[in-house]
């Protein structure tokens, strides 16, 4: 039975027309042709424009007649159209009143906000010709991915590693050896070393569209070309992943490379994140350029003064208004849209605490976005991740509106572990509290509302928290004052490389240790990418702006750090053959399943005696196995000691239950192949009275 | 884009030459399942063709997905190394077997 639906009604030129479909936004294939669907809540007129192609003119100009708009939307359906060989966008007229919030400009063309991809930067920098008309072009996508019987991998949120990297910085150094660089395909390539290093959650920063042309400049002192946006961060399309991403992206073939890459990853137990920025847009404030919101809708898509300028909460330029009902939509649209079509298994959101602010910029108690978010069906098992703060000043980890839903970056954690690895004092009381996942922040939340980081791509990397005392951004271009000074990182006596072997020693120690304080934390582990081989950003705590070894991968760190990156993937290993270490909701200090020992217990030089005093730099603690996720699992007995003294001190172990012994699973003061064993085969320990830790060194034992 | 058809013992070699995209997909589609009975042995030798667009790999898939419906099979030959490594980067080069030659996609009939 054939629809009535597959027949124009109107022509306009050679092109034959029906009235569209208001739903879904955005151009979606219909029978026989395309129906693209546009909101403006005061556009007072609207055209569908289409380019051949990379054409610098368009081919034609079709209005969307009256009898087309349902209430504020403009929906068509135009036949016969090779979706392969346009592209297309809107032209809309209204009022020019930007005290009122209106900047309409019908000389623009402007791009789909729904696109679902997007032409104009399709090889990654690649000179675009600054001159064309239309600079960032909506184009057309076939949704028909085959995913046979894929789907998001829905791992528990406590038995996840993440892996926090960037598409091009993970395989663009000749280093990496792969045939497709800087790209997903790249990606893919390198899921074996991902499985050998045992994440098992990569989290991309931004794949949406971006332009990395934009806010390059000219450093003025070297001449060197940076890259403004290479993060990401600036994003120009919600829907659409990055051309530049893909080595098909030439060929328009970016949607399929990223589809086939999360399904091949889901294929080998590895779940998918984004990392999403909700809170603006890359059409800056009003000196910024049009490409899409702006000239479609301004006053609903961003917030405004009441004198119709930009509020600058992201530090930016503008801030998209997402708790005005249509934008929410937009979002909400967005994230279903990623889970749905691609298989995405969660989401990180940038500077979230923007997403709950009303469309005036101030916090809302009860944000209608965020609890959509909670609850929306699409979404129900998408991990939801926020950066609990904005750059409006705006600090919420802990309070962040969560629904049960939300975990957060702890950016009290890194804090903490940060002060508490160089030695600080007055911090084993906040370590207690980190290393049970913070229940001081999330007391009602469980263990899984902690994303615990110690590094993140905003910072040093983990063999620069170690190496150098203050950050060196000199090659940002602006004389070192870019970047935060609040980075609680030890050199170890020496600013920057040296080849003082003592040094180097305490390094690669302090970097086992940081490593070992994530990996048996309750809460979720986050790694930065590289920190297993030890990448170096030569102090740069803010490489926003670099294409090239600041921020790329130098894959022969693997070899020349292969004692750094043996003991990752053993402790990785090692977090995940223990239960106990990965518990959903927080342990209590109680024992509630008639163990005769505590959930946790606290202990120091003298088992059972922790010294909480202000002046320790000593942490111990034993995880009861009979405890292990609630009691629901069983497990062995685990004793971790933490001494960040400088001298090395006898840890008096407290006593296991009769027939049980311990046995020594790491130890970051004895020198390699011991300092860390493979999990089932650690060696039982002579003396099961005590242990000595030496100076600033962690020990990691199983009692079983 | 040309599409010529002969038959090599069961299997129905298929060679198409030219180029594959939205214009050219439909027609290359429809002639290929115009052979497809159920069971067939079907060899799409590709070695004359230098580019296929998005639509082309769907049509590949298409064919795939009826003709593997309907209990036959389908090899492709002679993929350049590009469209070898578009259809492996996109993820249709998964659904299918291929082979260098047309003599050694027949061989993987038997």
């Amino acid at each position: 039975m054939q629809r009535v639906d597959v027949f124009p009604t109107h022509e306009h030129q050679e092109y034959k027309l029906r009235p569209g479909k208001p739903f879904p936004f955005g151009a979606t294939l219909a029978p026989g042709g395309v129906n693209f669907s546009v909101y403006s809540s005061h556009a007072t007129s609207c055209s569908l424009v289409l380019f051949e192609k990379g054409a610098p003119e368009p081919k034609a100009e079709i209005p969307f007649p009256d009898e087309f708009r349902i209430g504020n939307v403009y929906s068509m359906i135009v036949f016969d159209l090779d979706i392969e060989a346009i592209e297309y966008g809107f032209r809309l007229d209204g009022p020019w009143d930007p005290q009122e919030g209106h900047r309409f400009d019908k000389s623009k063309i402007l791009m789909d906000p729904y696109a679902k991809a997007i032409g104009g930067r399709d090889v990654w920098g690649q000179p675009p010709d600054w001159d064309n008309v239309y600079q960032h072009r909506a184009r057309l996508v076939y949704d028909d991915f085959d995913w046979d019987d894929d789907r998001p991998l829905e791992i528990p949120l406590e038995d996840l590693v993440i892996y926090e990297m960037h598409v091009r910085s993970f395989t663009k150094h000749e280093s990496s050896g792969v045939r497709f660089p800087g790209v997903f395909a790249g990606i893919r390539e390198k899921i074996p070393y991902l499985k050998e290093l045992g994440v098992n959650c990569i989290e991309l920063l931004p794949i949406y569209e971006f332009d990395e042309f934009e806010h390059s400049r000219e450093d003025p002192k070297t001449g060197r070309q940076l890259v403004g946006n290479y993060w990401g961060y600036s994003t120009l399309g919600f829907f659409a992943p990055k051309a530049g991403y893909a080595a098909t992206g030439k060929l328009g073939m970016q949607v399929d490379e990223f589809k086939a890459l999360v399904k091949e990853l889901h294929r080998n137990g590895i779940e998918v994140f984004l990392d999403v920025v909700f809170n603006h847009t890359a059409e800056g404030n009003e000196h910024g350029p049009y490409i899409s919101l702006k000239g479609i809708d301004n006053k609903t898509y961003y917030m405004l003064t009441p004198e119709g300028y930009y509020f600058n909460f992201s530090g930016t330029g503008n801030t998209l208004n997402c708790n005005n009902p249509v934008v929410r939509n937009m979002v909400l649209d967005c994230l279903r849209y990623w889970a749905s079509e691609y298989h995405i298994d969660g989401f990180r959101f940038d500077l979230a605490s923007i997403l709950g602010r009303d469309p005036w910029g101030a916090p809302l108690s009860n944000p209608p976005l965020l609890e959509s978010l909670a609850f929306d069906p699409v979404l129900a098992k998408c991990k939801l991740i926020a950066e609990a703060w904005d750059a409006g000043g705006l600090y919420q980890v802990g309070s962040f509106p969560a629904y049960g839903r939300w975990a957060e970056w702890n950016g009290k954690y890194r804090d903490s572990i940060r002060k508490f690895l160089k030695g600080d004092i007055g911090m084993v009381g906040e370590m207690a509290q980190r290393l049970q996942a913070s229940p001081d922040l999330y007391a009602t939340r469980g263990a899984t509302a902690s994303i615990n980081f110690i590094t993140a791509h905003d910072g040093f990397t983990l063999n620069d928290l170690v190496s150098y005392n203050e950050k060196h951004n000199e090659a940002n271009g602006e004389d070192n004052r870019d970047g935060t000074n609040d980075n609680d990182s030890w050199n170890c006596g020496w600013e920057g490389p040296t080849d003082d072997p003592g040094i180097n020693a305490l390094r690669m120690r302090q970097m086992k240790n940081a490593m070992t304080m994530l990996l048996i934390s309750q809460g979720v582990p986050m790694i930065l990418m590289g920190d297993e081989m030890g990448r170096t950003q030569f102090g740069n705590n803010n490489t926003y702006c670099h294409d090239n070894e600041l921020n790329w991968q130098d894959w022969a760190l693997l070899e020349q750090n292969a004692e750094l990156f043996r003991y990752v993937k053993t402790m990785l290993a090692f977090r995940h053959a223990h239960h106990a270490l990965r518990n959903r909701w927080h342990l209590t200090g109680t024992d509630t399943v008639g163990s005769g020992y505590a959930d946790i217990t606290w202990h120091g030089t003298q088992a059972w005696n922790a010294d909480w005093s202000g002046t320790s730099r000593i942490l111990a603690f034993m995880l009861c196995g009979k405890h292990a996720h609630g009691g629901q699992r069983e497990d062995n007995y685990i004793y971790v000691a933490m001494n960040m003294h400088w001298d090395s001190h006898w840890f008096e172990l407290p006593g296991l239950s009769e027939g049980m012994q311990w046995h020594a699973a790491a130890n970051t003061g004895a020198p390699p192949p011991e300092d860390i064993w493979q999990p089932g085969e650690e060696p039982l320990l002579e003396n099961q009275a005590g242990i000595l830790v030496g100076d600033r060194s962690v020990v990691v034992l199983v009692g079983k | 884009m040309e599409v010529s058809q002969r038959t090599e013992g069961e299997v129905e070699v298929i060679a198409i030459s030219g180029e594959i995209d939205g214009s050219t997909a439909p027609a290359a589609q429809s002639q290929i399942l115009s052979v497809a009975k159920s069971d067939a042995k079907i060899l799409i030798d590709m070695s004359q063709v230098h580019y296929m667009s998005s639509a082309g790999l769907r049509m590949l898939l298409v064919v795939y997905r009826t003709v593997s419906g309907q209990g036959g099979k389908v090899v492709l030959t002679g993929l350049s190394q590009d469209l070898e490594d578009t259809m492996s980067l996109t993820g249709f080069l998964d659904f299918f077997d291929h082979f260098e030659s047309v003599d050694a996609g027949l061989a993987a009939f038997n």
